[in-house]
């Protein structure tokens, strides 16, 4: 008989090939031919479509989630563990051809979804592993999501100053009203495609914090964690809980759909339930949750702390620049920060300014310290690669250019993935550039831009001394803060990236 | 490749040891002297946590821990032979043979290709066999070397 097989496991150095040439051989010694898919560390090299089409049945001695599961679909398969197929080679095979000749088409087990998207879990990991690989499966989806907006976003910027003519036009191109522009659209003038690529990247970003808590909840929970998942994202981007608030939905999507999916329900209702019954209620419950019950608390508590800000305006200068700072740093986008950037902001609207008037100064620290935890994490991946994982060190690449276009958002997955090492470093940081800004009395006539609006900068030289200073400090923090915890997690993360598996 | 996947003082020969994890520690301190590994204890421990995942026994009486860890500098093998056994959870008793393999948290393809070939060898009985019947480091490292090339 005619064998296809995929090996894996935790580690993907030894059992996979072991378990691969095992196989291979008590294969050949019985008669028949086995042909093996190691999907192990150096990647795997997947089987001619044409090899599994012809093949007679199919082996899984996997540890992991069988990359590309589809391909082998509708044919007699045994899943066995890796472990058995390196002690018992010839037991594997006989199971083989047994299932081969009963002839049963085995059905994806429950849960393993066939042709979904992968996931990092392990099965057999520690609760502790798995919590980390449900986060990493969340934040894997969302890096490209980052990415691409946040690169659109600078683009639009860079593009807009040559529209514009100026520093001004980073300013210009968000004044503009999208739709307006889109009615009317004109292909020659660069001002208008500017808003094309700004708002491209505003729409990618809206998925961010979506994409985040859905994937965690699929990690969880398969397919039916999907929609709770969404819904619970995208109401936290809704009542404004940024990221943070993302992996609470993400969690607890994941749970209650779990939990629903689990229920015994008659006969006649099993059949909608994971169409309509499981998306439904969860969804609905996670709606409550965020909308109701998180949602109330985290707008007073924006106004307490807008108005509690109000009050230090009259305090020390660098103070309130540390505070901001921090604030900005906190949560990259999320209440936090948001309370930060809108103080800032609302200050510029104040008439009569003078051109060092304190509100520029302020938002000049807020400018700089939400700059500093994505350069920090690019910073920190270019020096200390072994510290991220693989997927990490390239989201830290486009970080560069997104902390360089104030785009904070940059250095959400690396704070999703690890949400305190990186946010105690983000702060302090963040709060250092922002202090040492207010102190420079560097200032700022824009709510954004970053470096694309340095000509608009009173004393841009003592601003990017603040930001470099902040970014060092951040990025030596989250150095020593990793290295200090087992090397081991970085190198579980790794085991499977389901997007370089799928793609 | 430039650096062998083992030298001769990668390998221990008649270990007297009692559990594993003094196996897996003579051979990570032989790791660390021949500068393969930073830092003994830090590898020791990453075997240690791949081991509790599921034991690395396997049968013919062989134990195969194994870590990626950051604290490899150079894909590495060590190999003690312990006469009296140590137990790694295999179906077939104490291990008499015992591989320990470092792979560095991030690798170079040939490197990984070069653990994934040695690998395989290892369920070939021909060729452990031949390396318990070895008898001295030397022809241990020269037959796994010959192996894998």
């Amino acid at each position: 008989m005619k064998f296809v097989a995929v090996t894996s496991c935790p580690t993907g150095i030894a059992h996979t090939y072991m378990a691969a040439e095992a196989l291979e051989q008590t294969g050949k010694a019985a008669g028949h031919e086995v042909v093996v898919e190691t999907q192990g560390s150096i990647g795997s090299d997947p089987i001619d479509q044409a090899v599994i089409d012809a093949a007679d049945g199919v082996i899984f001695a996997a540890d992991l989630e069988v990359k590309g599961r589809e391909r082998f679909a509708g044919k007699p398969t045994i899943d066995v563990g890796v472990k058995r197929a390196v002690h018992e080679p010839a037991k594997v095979v006989a199971e083989a051809v047994a299932a081969v000749e009963s002839g049963v088409v085995t059905a994806p087990a429950a849960g393993a979804v066939s042709g979904g998207p992968g996931t990092k879990v392990d099965k057999n990991a520690s609760t502790l592993t798995k919590v980390r690989q449900w986060l990493m499966t969340g934040v894997s989806y969302m890096i490209p999501f980052v990415a691409a907006g946040g690169i659109l976003i600078a683009l639009s910027f860079m593009l807009a100053q040559v529209a514009w003519g100026g520093a001004e036009g980073a300013i210009e191109v968000t004044k503009l009203d999208a739709a307006t522009v889109f009615a009317s659209f004109d292909p020659t003038s660069l001002q208008e495609w500017s808003v094309v690529l700004l708002k491209t990247g505003q729409l990618a970003f809206g998925f961010l914090v979506p994409v985040l808590s859905g994937f965690i909840a699929y990690a969880i929970a398969d397919r039916p964690g999907l929609v709770p998942g969404f819904v619970g994202g995208a109401a936290a981007g809704f009542v404004g809980a940024g990221f943070l608030g993302g992996l609470v939905t993400g969690f607890a999507a994941g749970f209650l759909a779990l939990w629903i999916s689990r229920w015994k329900v008659p006969k006649g209702l099993r059949g909608v339930m994971p169409v309509v019954v499981i998306p439904l209620l969860s969804s609905f419950v996670i709606g409550i949750l965020m909308l109701v019950v998180i949602g109330r608390p985290i707008a007073s508590a924006m106004e307490g702390l807008s108005s509690w800000l109000t009050g230090l305006s009259g305090g020390s200068s660098v103070l309130l620049g540390l505070l901001l700072g921090a604030m900005m740093g906190f949560d990259l986008g999320g209440p936090v920060n948001k309370v930060a950037y809108a103080f800032a902001v609302t200050g510029l609207a104040t008439e009569g300014l003078a051109a060092d008037a304190t509100q520029y100064k302020i938002m000049a620290a807020v400018m700089a310290a939400g700059m500093v935890a994505p350069l920090a994490m690019a910073l920190a991946t270019t020096v200390r690669k072994n510290l991220f994982t693989e997927i990490e060190r390239e989201n830290g690449k486009a970080a560069w250019l997104l902390g360089a276009s104030f785009i904070s958002e940059g250095a959400i997955p690396f704070a999703a993935a690890d949400p305190w090492r990186v946010i105690v470093s983000s702060v302090v940081g963040s709060a250092v550039t922002g202090g040492i800004t207010m102190a420079f009395g560097s200032t700022l006539v824009a709510p954004h831009g970053g470096i694309w609006v340095l000509p608009l900068i009173g004393n841009a030289f003592g601003f990017l001394v603040a930001l470099v200073i902040g970014t060092l400090v951040t990025a030596a923090i989250v150095i020593v803060l990793k290295s200090m915890r087992d090397a081991r997690a970085v190198a579980e993360e790794e085991v499977v990236d389901p997007i370089a598996a799928t793609a | 490749m430039a650096t062998p996947l083992i030298t001769a003082d990668l390998v221990a020969v008649d270990l007297d040891a009692t559990d594993k994890e003094a196996v897996v520690a003579v051979l990570a301190d032989k790791l660390a002297a021949a500068g393969r590994v930073s830092d003994a204890a830090a590898f020791a421990a990453d075997v240690k946590a791949r081991e509790a995942q599921t034991a690395t026994g396997m049968p013919g009486k062989i134990g195969l821990p194994h870590a990626k860890s950051a604290a490899v500098l150079a894909p590495s093998l060590a190999v003690a032979t312990v006469p009296n056994g140590v137990d790694f959870g295999g179906p077939d008793g104490a291990a008499t043979l015992v591989f320990l393999i470092a792979a560095p948290a991030e690798g170079a393809n040939e490197h990984l290709q070069i653990l994934a070939k040695l690998a395989r060898k290892l369920v070939n009985p021909t060729f452990t066999g031949s390396l318990r019947d070895a008898g001295d480091a030397q022809s241990v490292s020269d037959i796994v070397n010959e192996a894998v090339a």
